[in-house]
């Protein structure tokens, strides 16, 4: 369990490491956010949500049965957009309304 | 100098840097500290601003936006009075499930203030279910449905708008400063600059959360953090508590939650979700077999594992397709990990029973009865050190609202005693002596309220002395081992003989002599780490605390000499169960050495306030 940053992607603006409840993700001299301690992850998702640039990916270690596939998570207005992006290219999207309460 | 092997991807990667030394210093003073950040400590923070202008500092060792248990999102209340329910039959619950380990009287005054804490946070804009008659939609007799992947942002941010309440993130607190057994403040450092506080304070609320990672963990490589309780939440709370002689109750009655195997995600969100039942591999219902109580749930897995019918799972095959897209939308409101897993693997929890499995133990009085020792109040037996959510004891069951409401009965304690305090000293009764003796010097006012302890001079040489206890770790040259080995040491010994889950959560009385030799070795190590820099140096405090509370919890698992509740305390000694220990099994530090303290249970009706 742990998160991908895309240092192409990153902007520098720091958010991802202020949110860290476990403070693992830090900058590199070259103002791009890496995660210090991949092991340390929870896997609380905070970092991808605080990312408005798509460049924090989360994924599932293969030790827990991880193959591969990278989530992230935009929002737009009132709606989370959960994407999954498969090795093979294909993509699915969950989208969950803020507004809409758990109906279990 | 011993060099270390550079270990990528691991902590302590970098080395050689031993000139690091703590070169800032602040001393703060406040009228309540709360240390933790977390969903008790924001309430406790909002419930002072509500009804008083004492000032507030919050400590937090992350950042108050999602650290603690809801950085992810929580998607049920699970204590609430439903309809048609009073107070008393959430105690009742609690105390059954308990197996009546469990303070009445807490759990009462808790039970009391769910639906307050509840309406308070449905202000602040938590969304929550409700039918076409504008009621809470429950689910089973004591959870509410909502959603609360923002829980902890709407808490931090109505923490953001009070008005002299000063977060300080980034700060770790490491040791109370306590005086007659008085509370004075504590001390810490910052991981973001190379700082140490002192902190002065009237009252302190102690609000750190419970210690996950004493013990081997289901994913013991690379995804070691994939746990049910926040990796972060390291026991701090505990620790400082034990180690300054405050006396904690009921460390042998451990947690283990039941869930999804590899993502250790929730299960109650399928099981009570969708009906779902725990089944084994032939297909067997076998939950009834054992009961259903939390940790019946868990120790039916177990044996049913042990006996040839694993693995275990619960039944979600044949569930509807709505159904299935429910619970992958429930899960990103608090586990996404699930979620992802089901996408990935292309199946769906209809077409796939979800497999599960018990986690590792974890000492978390918001769910079993770990925690100080607190009066209803949730006073502890320090004076002026107060303990809400999962550090305070005797309440299980607590969950998200149970810890808002320990955080405003401890708020409104803290302001009520400060109110008759600052009365008494108007009245010039108190501190009388100490306001004579520093008049000499100086009549400034502040001077005068200055705690009884001492002077800005004493002050200054404590917070040296501290500073001086950190830099000996970030200047250490002679370590050989890392925080990281005598972690998975630690966590080795609490498997194998503090009955983890290598040892199916079982243990005997010689196996605990041997998990508190090997643990005390440990303490002797991990006085010899080097910190690279300040976060490392909370990596160290971090593996001393978990280490403090290990011996803690091997301490009151010898104690109790029964088994009263299988897997969180399976004592193959004593297999049996018996009334003659309807006692709670306290614990207290006292020169040095932890004293075991039996007390009378607080029955139905009965309360337990400290009487000195």
């Amino acid at each position: 369990m742990s998160i991908a940053i895309d240092s192409m992607k990153c902007k520098g603006c720091k958010k991802c490491t202020t949110v860290c409840p476990g403070s693992l993700i830090e900058m590199k001299e070259n103002n791009r956010a890496y995660i210090r301690y991949p092991r340390d992850c929870w896997g609380c998702a905070s970092c991808i949500k605080e990312c408005a640039f798509g460049a924090i990916s989360f994924y599932l270690g293969a030790d827990i049965g991880g193959m591969g596939s990278k989530m992230t998570v935009s929002a737009e207005g009132d709606l989370l957009n959960w994407q999954i992006e498969k090795t093979d290219g294909t993509k699915e999207v969950v989208t969950v309304n803020k507004k809409d309460s758990n109906k279990y | 100098m011993i060099e270390k092997a550079n270990n990528p991807g691991q902590r302590f990667k970098v080395y050689g840097d031993y000139k690091m030394r703590i070169d800032k210093k602040e001393i703060l003073h406040t009228d309540i500290l709360i240390i933790g950040g977390g969903t008790a400590g924001c309430y406790a923070a909002m419930t002072i601003r509500e009804h008083s202008d004492y000032s507030v500092i919050i400590a937090e060792k992350a950042n108050i936006k999602r650290s603690g248990c809801l950085a992810a999102g929580v998607n049920a209340l699970n204590a609430y009075i439903t309809k048609g329910h009073v107070p008393q039959d959430y105690v009742d619950y609690a105390d059954k499930d308990a197996d009546h380990i469990v303070r009445q009287d807490l759990l009462l005054t808790m039970s009391e203030g769910l639906n307050r804490v509840t309406a308070k946070m449905e202000q602040l804009g938590l969304v929550i279910l409700k039918d076409e008659n504008g009621e809470y939609v429950a689910r089973g007799n004591r959870n509410i449905k909502i959603n609360g992947e923002n829980f902890k942002p709407l808490l931090a941010e109505a923490v953001s708008k009070l008005s002299d309440v000063t977060v300080i993130n980034r700060l770790n607190i490491t040791d109370y400063i306590v005086d007659c057994n008085q509370i004075k403040g504590a001390f810490g450092f910052s991981i973001a600059e190379n700082k140490a506080y002192e902190i002065r304070a009237k009252k302190v609320l102690i609000a750190t959360g419970g210690a996950a990672g004493l013990y081997r963990p289901n994913n013991p490589g690379f995804s070691r953090h994939k746990m049910w309780y926040p990796p972060f939440n390291t026991g701090a709370g505990y620790a400082m508590g034990i180690r300054a002689g405050a006396e904690m109750t009921t460390f042998e009655m451990r947690f283990i939650a039941l869930r999804c195997k590899d993502t250790i995600a929730p299960t109650g969100t399928i099981a009570q979700g969708v009906g779902a039942k725990q089944v084994n591999s032939l297909g067997e219902v076998y939950e009834n077999k054992y009961g259903l109580t939390t940790s019946q749930r868990v120790y039916g897995t177990v044996r049913e594992n042990l006996e040839g019918r694993g693995p275990c799972y619960l039944r979600t095959e044949g569930i509807t397709k709505e159904q299935d897209e429910s619970l992958r939308k429930a899960y990103l409101n608090m586990a996404p990990s699930q979620t992802l897993k089901w996408v990935e693997a292309g199946k769906n929890p209809s077409e796939q029973n979800v497999e599960i499995e018990g986690t590792e133990p974890y000492i978390v009085g918001g769910h079993t009865a770990s925690g100080y020792w607190v009066d209803t109040h949730r006073e502890t037996t320090i004076h002026g050190l107060f303990a809400a959510g999962d550090v305070a004891g005797g309440c299980p069951q607590k969950y998200v609202t149970g810890a808002l409401v320990e955080g405003e009965i401890a708020a409104l304690r803290m302001m009520q005693q400060l109110d008759e305090e600052t009365k008494l000293t108007r009245d010039g009764r108190l501190y009388g002596n100490k306001r004579m003796e520093v008049a000499g010097k100086s009549e400034d006012a502040d001077l005068a309220e200055e705690d009884k302890t001492g002077t800005r001079e004493t002050e200054q040489q404590l917070l040296d002395a501290k500073i001086a206890e950190y830099d000996a770790f970030l200047q250490n040259k002679s370590a050989l081992f890392t925080v990281e080995q005598l972690e998975e040491a630690m966590q080795k010994v609490m498997d194998t003989y503090g009955g983890g889950i290598g040892s199916h959560y079982q243990f005997n009385g010689k196996q605990l002599d041997m998990a508190e030799e090997k643990i005390r070795q440990l303490q002797v190590l991990a006085e010899n780490l080097h910190a690279e820099d300040m976060h490392e140096l909370m990596f160290v405090h971090e593996l001393k605390e978990r280490l403090t509370v290990c011996l803690s919890v091997i301490a009151h698992l010898r104690a109790r000499k029964e088994t009263r509740w299988h897997s969180f305390a399976e004592n193959l000694d004593y297999p049996d169960k018996s009334d003659d220990w309807l006692l709670y099994v306290n614990s207290k530090m006292e020169d040095g050495e932890l004293k075991i303290i039996y007390r009378d249970l607080v029955e139905k009706g009965e309360t337990y306030e400290h009487s000195n």
